[in-house]
Order: C-alpha cells, then sequence, then structure tokens
C-alpha cells in the first residue's frame, strides 16, 4: 500500500513538473508570437528593393530573406515599428517604404491625382458652359434665314 | 487652328515626361547614404582571415569600395575595367565581397584577376545591410573624411568611370 502510494506520489510529481516545465517554455513562445507579428506587419509596409514591385512580405528574393531575419532581430529587442522603418529608410532611402512619406520631394506623387482630377473637372465645366452658349436662342441672320427657307422648300 | 493649340501642348508635354522616363532607370534609387559617413564594420580579409578591413583604416585616402561576389554575373562584366583601374594605381580599390564563400571567391579572383587592394569578407550579408546594397555590384567613392560621396548601383561602365567617378576622383583627392 504505501509502495502504491509512493509511486502515485512520485507520477504527480513528475507530471506537476512536465507541466511547470512546459509552463517555462510557452513563455518565449508568447513573446515569439508578438514579435512575428510586428515582423509580418512591417514586412508588409516594407519595399523589397530587388523585385522593387513586392513586399519583403511576398518576395522570396534573398534580400527580402535577410531583411526580415533584421527585422526579427530588431523586433526582438523590443523596437518600435517606426524605429525599425527609420533604421531601413537610413540605409535604403525612401523607396523602401511600400507608402511613401509626404514630404517636399514626393508632393507630385500625392497631389498629381487629385490635381489632374481638378484639372479634368475644370475642363468638363468649361466645355458643358461653352456647349450651352452655342445652343442658346440666337437670332438667324437674314442669309441664314433665307438658307433655312431654301431647304424647307426644296424638301417639300 | 486655334482649338488645336491645347491638344498639341497637351502632346507635347505627354512627349517630354514619357521621354525622360525612358532614360531613367527604376533600379537606380537615390542613396540617402551620399553624403553621409561610411558605415563602420571590421571585417576579416579574405585571403587573411586573421586579419581584418575597417574603413577607418582609410582615413585621409580618397578610395573606391567594390561590393562583389563569385555568384554575381554583372561583376563579371564590370571585372576587366577593375583590372585595368587598379594598374593605373590612380585610385586604392578595396573589396567587399558579399554573401560568398572564401573558395569560390578565390577562385574567381585567381581566374579573371585581382584588382583589390584587399577583400573584407561580409558573408553573412549584415555589412551589405548597413550600405544598403540591394543589386550586386556596387561601388561607392568614399572622400579623405570617410564620407560616401557617390554610389554606384549595377556594373561600372567605361563611361561612368571616365565621366563621374575618375573626376570626381580627382576632386577629393585635390582637397
Amino acid at each position: 500500500m504505501k509502495l502504491n502510494l509512493l509511486i502515485r506520489l512520485m507520477a504527480g510529481f513528475f507530471l506537476l513538473q512536465s507541466v511547470i516545465s512546459s509552463a517555462e517554455e510557452a513563455q518565449p513562445l508568447q513573446a515569439d508570437v508578438v514579435v512575428e507579428a510586428q515582423v509580418q506587419r512591417l514586412s508588409e509596409e516594407l519595399r523589397c528593393l530587388v523585385c522593387q514591385n513586392q513586399t519583403i512580405a511576398d518576395s522570396h528574393a534573398e534580400l527580402a530573406q535577410d531583411l526580415k531575419q533584421e527585422i526579427r532581430e530588431m523586433a526582438a529587442k523590443g523596437m518600435s515599428d517606426q524605429a525599425i522603418i527609420d533604421y531601413l529608410v537610413a540605409r535604403y532611402g525612401d523607396f523602401v517604404r511600400y507608402r511613401p512619406p509626404l514630404k517636399a520631394s514626393t508632393l507630385l506623387l500625392w497631389l498629381g491625382p487629385f490635381a489632374l482630377m481638378l484639372a479634368g473637372a475644370i475642363g468638363l465645366v468649361v466645355m458643358l458652359r461653352r456647349r450651352e452658349k452655342m445652343v442658346a436662342d440666337k437670332p438667324l441672320t437674314a442669309v441664314e434665314a433665307r438658307k433655312v427657307r431654301e431647304l424647307l422648300d426644296k424638301d417639300s | 487652328m486655334k482649338r488645336f493649340l491645347l491638344p498639341l501642348i497637351i502632346f507635347l508635354v505627354m512627349v517630354g515626361f514619357l521621354a525622360v522616363g525612358l532614360h531613367l532607370d527604376p533600379r537606380e534609387v537615390p542613396s540617402p547614404l551620399v553624403g553621409k559617413l561610411a558605415p563602420a564594420f571590421d571585417l576579416p580579409l579574405l585571403d587573411q582571415p586573421e586579419k581584418t578591413f575597417s574603413p577607418k583604416d582609410m582615413l585621409g585616402q580618397v578610395w573606391l569600395l567594390n561590393v562583389w561576389a563569385s555568384w554575381c554575373g554583372a561583376c563579371r562584366e564590370e571585372h576587366p575595367l577593375l583590372v585595368a583601374l587598379s594598374k593605373a594605381k590612380l585610385v586604392p580599390l578595396y573589396g567587399m565581397d558579399y554573401k560568398d564563400t572564401r573558395v569560390e571567391a578565390q577562385q574567381w579572383l585567381n581566374e579573371g584577376g585581382n584588382p583589390y587592394v584587399a577583400n573584407a569578407m561580409d558573408i553573412d550579408g549584415r555589412v551589405g545591410i548597413d550600405y544598403g546594397v540591394y543589386g550586386v555590384p556596387e561601388t561607392y567613392v568614399i572622400d579623405k573624411a570617410g564620407v560616401i560621396a557617390y554610389k554606384q548601383i549595377g556594373p561600372i561602365t567605361e563611361q561612368v568611370l571616365r565621366n563621374k567617378i575618375m573626376p570626381l576622383v580627382e576632386r577629393l583627392q585635390a582637397q
């Protein structure tokens, strides 16, 4: 009986220990999830300079893999999104960002489409006004009136 | 005739934009590193792994840093030009062997000739990231104060060497 109890105690002890140790191992795993989420979020914001029209997340180029690793290490050190983006912009320029920042050199890029739309709208209004004027009632000149009469007479 | 004037102007502006666009290379991204200190590193040499090379060893001299690799096809294109440049002894040329192995790099230099004073081994590409390397070969002109004066992305051509790099080197050396 005593032996049985001992075995049970020991089994319980080992079970408990395995639970404790697995709980300890889960700690870094939890941190990894946060880091991985940050890596994923940043990878979708950054351009792969080798393939240019892909984000680092989409690209399988070696440089993209290296950059992802670099981002992962910075994220693991607890750097913020902005700090990591700044780090890469300092090396690769604004082009590394998939969403270019709004500044003097990118003003045309940001405002160009709206300027074009505005120009189109103004053009449309001007054209419609002009056309309106053309169809507006205007008395016929004597020559025009005679021509109209001639044409109508010819038909009948 | 007047009503054709506006479309003509718009057409000419478009032609202007497209003509400029044709001559731009989308792979040439302006480097934010130009005008800044060359990032520090301390990397082992290709032929003497126990020794290292660092940009601060070059302070007081104008020098070129050429990033290359034995796996890089375009490096093969510019290599004869680099060999000729090193023979002219106008400016010291250092290499950074990017994500390469010693054996392959050494073999490559044995075949094509070695234009470099020394080669730093950036085996994992870490220093490459600091230098914003994304398309080997890349070449940096670094001045006496250790500031990057120019960055060539892609292979050096005779034209680039004659019209851009050498005049710049001479100007920097005179400073």
